[in-house]
């Protein structure tokens, strides 16, 4: 292997050329650029795979999905900060499932190294490792990473493409490229001659393009402001597309109906009923599951519900009890991993107070409000491809293995996500849209499944239990022995995108949990695999959205063990441990006007989880109105480092917190039989109007590295409500949901 | 037999069967996808029209029980000329994935038809049947607020 030196200053200057030629990063073998997935027609010219311009304009490709976390508008600010155009004369599309939008964040992420605490070598290697997302196809929307992924990325896109056009117009002008500026579009030469760009894209083609140095941020107009949302009138008017929204000549609508005992198989169906039904075109054989293709989707719904199937038992204990039980069984063997074993837990310290807990959470669904739906064609040895995913490229090839094509014989088109919290990273649903398309040669047909169905063939967020034992001397915490047990969602995804067993330490099992910024000089943290083959997957925060709650209910429990407040023991342990985690919690404690103190009737919890590259501490306050307790108000600080977009980011942080507060009060897939018992919205709720909490959201920027915001907010959500509960009735919520042992709001 | 419905101001005859829900005659019949499927048991609100001015879930309406005209968010106003509800949504950058916004629309408008100035008690009533698993409740309301101020300027 060569030097570690060696590959960073390749890398470095490797990268930085091939982002120029519409690449990426590049390493040995992956040096080369890849395909440019956009073929230019005549009169265009295809600068790299981020910008388009042609005599119609100019057209941004945003390689993420947008899923509600306003990723179009920013990556098109990305580019347009270089590129010298305005937000609104410039379409931004999605970009085809193509390799050059490799995911190079992602990658870095899962280096095992806590996130706070990495130095800039350390950093560098990560962005190092990146240009593996780029060998695996990782073009993937998830990990809260697309601004960190796109931040250089985009506005070396946006640079080589003004300098382009600009050496492009100083042919046409017999002058030197120095001599001329950009604008609004436009080259604008030292006389005052303007050049729109859509006028110079065909003489920009035929040249090589030109490397830029960035421009320095305080010469920004677009990034670190608040910008309108691009597809903020065409949601506010129905007219964005959703996958559901897709409308095609002839098209047709089916429904679907898989085991619900997971993973079982079919032993046979009697479909005569369903035959005869109203506008039923065909009935589909999926091998463990049934289809319709109907004239309406309603129709195919009711007809697929009218086949009476026999089911094949689920690969996994039938009853939650059992399935816990499991979970349980993991403590007694082996850890997968220790990620964090400082000092020396064995032992209690003389004097010491000592605390154990267990808490439990259960396994959750994604619930998007959108149920999985997407579109096929198969026609002349050739598939389209319509839908909302987070991972293009993973689509395009599971589709085409599905059809028996070649991945070059699948479009992949990406429509607005009606919600991805993680669900639409699978592709599932996209699957059975082309098998079920593959019956009908010629005819598009767009299958969506029914609440039900979505609620009851997800892959949840696993159920998870952990141990605590910790210790507090003289008012502060000197141990912390923690052990977290649940299935491994990372494990079971990398087999399920790749084809090959996941293994190895997981991180994403205790993230959340060992990688916390307090300064505990005895601090031990291992995580234990369940062998159970309930479907899990990545939920929003993933590892943190367990692993958050039991970490920051422990505090608040050890902190009320030591005799102090709970947001100063936090603060006091965290302070010299990393600073723009504490600037966080001062952050919430100014905002709320926090004094540890609450009035009869009143309660407030506080917690703190660093996630994805961001601190976020959030305080909730719960009030008691004639027994019922109602979520009255909260408080978010984050530091992400740069906010790219402040208003968005904002929004990010209390929709993840409400997220996960909807979790935590109502939250539950539980088993009978072997198939989930939840079904649709009434029996797992989420917060509404009136029982969401006012917030109040505060975003610093002190962090050295760009964190993320999609996730971030959603892990100090439960534990802040849980201590606040905690803080109202003296009674300490180490299960959710909440709406179990509290009478709270619906 | 045909069944006859208006809708934003046009007729359109429907040949199906009279149990299939308006949600779904509107969607996959007429080609109005404004209107979403989120659950199917008036549980969520994505899928909220007006009948004579009323908000329903249309995935509870039968075809045949149509008794009305309806409008869908597509008559509410269009990306050229929104309605003062839209525009006040763009203001406060209300959306994020978007997919209920117009059931969440759609619900404000006809509560602001009804009542010009809703106090916070009054919105959260009218819109607790509405749900957004984005969570963008703090922006709904402050949404109402200003449609509110402005349809009274108006």
């Amino acid at each position: 292997m060569a030097s570690i030196g060696k590959i960073l200053r390749r890398t470095f200057l490797i990268g930085s050329a091939a982002i120029v030629g519409g690449v990426a990063f590049g390493v040995y073998y992956v040096r080369r650029p890849a395909p440019n997935p956009l073929s230019p027609g005549e009169g265009e010219a295809a600068l790299n795979p981020f910008v388009l311009i042609d005599r119609n304009g100019v057209t941004l490709f945003a390689p993420r999905a947008e899923m509600g976390q306003g990723v179009k508008t920013t990556w098109a600010a990305l580019i347009a900060e270089e590129l010298d155009v305005e937000l609104d004369q410039v379409t931004v599309l999605h970009g085809p499932a193509a390799a050059a939008y490799y995911n190079s964040a992602m990658i870095g992420e899962g280096l095992p190294n806590k996130g706070y605490d990495v130095s800039n070598f350390q950093h560098n290697l990560g962005e190092a490792l990146g240009v593996i997302g780029k060998v695996l196809s990782l073009q993937v929307t998830g990990g809260s990473t697309s601004m960190k992924d796109g931040f250089e990325r985009m506005r070396h896109a946006g640079a080589s493409a003004r300098e382009t056009l600009k050496q492009a117009a100083a042919g046409r002008l017999g002058v030197d490229r120095l001599q001329l500026t950009t604008e609004a579009g436009h080259v604008v030469a030292p006389d005052g001659t303007r050049i729109a760009y859509t006028e110079l894209a065909e003489d920009a083609a035929k040249l090589e393009p030109i490397e830029a140095d960035l421009r320095d941020p305080s010469e920004w107009r677009y990034l670190g402001k608040t910008q309108p949302r691009l597809d903020m009138v065409e949601k506010a008017t129905g007219t964005a597309e959703f996958a559901i929204d897709v409308r095609l000549p002839g098209m047709k609508f089916a429904s679907v109906r898989m085991n619900p005992k997971l993973g079982g198989g079919m032993n046979g169906y009697d479909d005569s009923a369903a035959r005869s039904m109203p506008g039923v075109e065909k009935v589909v054989d999926l091998g463990n599951g049934v289809a319709v293709i109907a004239s309406n989707t309603w129709l195919a719904m009711r007809a697929v519900e009218a086949i009476d199937v026999d089911w094949e038992d689920a690969p996994y204990p039938p009853e939650t009890q059992a399935i816990f039980a499991k979970i349980a069984e993991a403590f007694d063997a082996d850890p997968n991993s220790t990620m964090r074993d400082d000092g020396d837990v064995g032992v209690t310290p003389e004097g010491a107070t000592e605390i154990t807990a267990e808490y439990s959470v259960p396994y959750l669904a994604h619930a998007t409000m959108e149920p999985m739906t997407a579109t096929a064609l198969y026609s002349d040895g050739r598939l389209e491809f319509w839908g909302g995913n987070q991972a293009p490229t993973f689509m395009q090839m599971k589709v085409a293995d599905a059809a028996g094509l070649a991945t070059e014989a699948v479009d992949v088109h990406t429509t607005y996500l009606g919600g991805g919290f993680g669900r639409r990273g699978e592709f599932d649903f996209g699957v059975l849209a082309t098998k079920i398309a593959l019956a009908m040669p010629g005819v598009p047909v767009q299958t969506t499944w029914s609440r039900e169905e979505d609620m009851r063939h997800d892959f949840y967020r696993p159920g998870a239990t952990a141990r605590m034992r910790g210790a507090v001397k003289d008012g502060k915490a000197i141990l912390i022995d923690g052990k977290v047990a649940s299935q491994s969602c990372t494990h079971q995804a990398v087999e399920r995108m790749t084809g090959m067993g996941g293994g190895g330490p997981d991180k994403v099992l205790v993230e959340g949990l060992f990688n916390q910024p307090y300064a505990v000089p005895n601090y031990r943290i291992s995580g234990h695999i369940a062998d159970l083959q309930i479907p899990v997957g990545f939920w929003r925060s993933v590892g943190n959205s367990h692993n958050g709650f039991f970490h920051e209910t422990f505090m608040d429990e050890m902190a009320h063990a030591a005799g102090r407040d709970p947001l100063e023991f936090r603060l006091e342990l965290m302070r010299d441990e990393h600073a723009p985690s504490a600037g966080c919690l001062e952050a919430v404690r100014e905002m709320s006007g926090w004094t540890g103190k609450t009035p009869n009737g009143v309660g407030r919890g506080v917690a703190f989880t660093y996630s994805f590259g961001t601190p976020v501490a959030q305080v909730i306050e719960v009030v008691d109105e004639n027994g019922v307790i109602r979520i009255n108000k909260a408080w978010i600080a984050c530091d992400m480092g740069l906010a790219l977009d402040p208003e968005n980011v904002k929004a990010q942080m209390f929709g993840g917190m409400m997220y996960g507060l909807s979790a935590a009060c109502y939250g539950e897939i539980t088993f009978a039989e072997g198939e989930v018992e939840q079904g649709n919205f009434p029996d797992y709720d989420a917060l509404r109007m009136h029982t969401a909490p006012e917030v109040e959201v505060r975003v610093l920027e002190t962090n050295r590295f760009m964190g993320g915001a999609g996730e971030p907010g959603t892990p100090p959500s439960m534990p802040a409500l849980g201590n606040a509960l905690f803080d109202l009735t003296g009674k300490r919520a180490r299960t959710l949901p909440l709406n179990q042992n509290f009478n709270l709001l619906v | 037999m045909a069944t006859s419905l208006t809708i934003n101001g046009k007729t359109h005859q429907v040949d199906l069967p009279d149990d299939v829900p308006l949600l779904w005659v509107l969607r996959d019949e007429i080609g109005l996808t404004g209107t979403k499927f989120g659950c199917g048991v008036a549980a969520c609100g994505a899928c909220t029209v007006h009948i004579d001015g009323e908000a329903v879930r249309s995935c509870q309406v039968p075809l045949s029980d149509v008794w009305g005209e309806v409008t869908t968010i597509e008559g509410v106003g269009t990306p050229e000329a929104m309605s003062a509800v839209q525009q006040a949504w763009v203001d406060h950058q209300v959306a994020q994935c978007g997919y209920c916004q117009s059931g969440q629309i759609m619900q404000a408008a006809a509560l602001l038809a009804a009542n010009p100035a809703p106090t916070d008690t009054e919105i959260d009533e009218a819109m607790q049947g509405n749900l957004c698993r984005c969570g963008t409740y703090p922006r709904i309301r402050a949404a109402i607020h200003t449609a509110s101020a402005k349809m009274k300027e108006a």
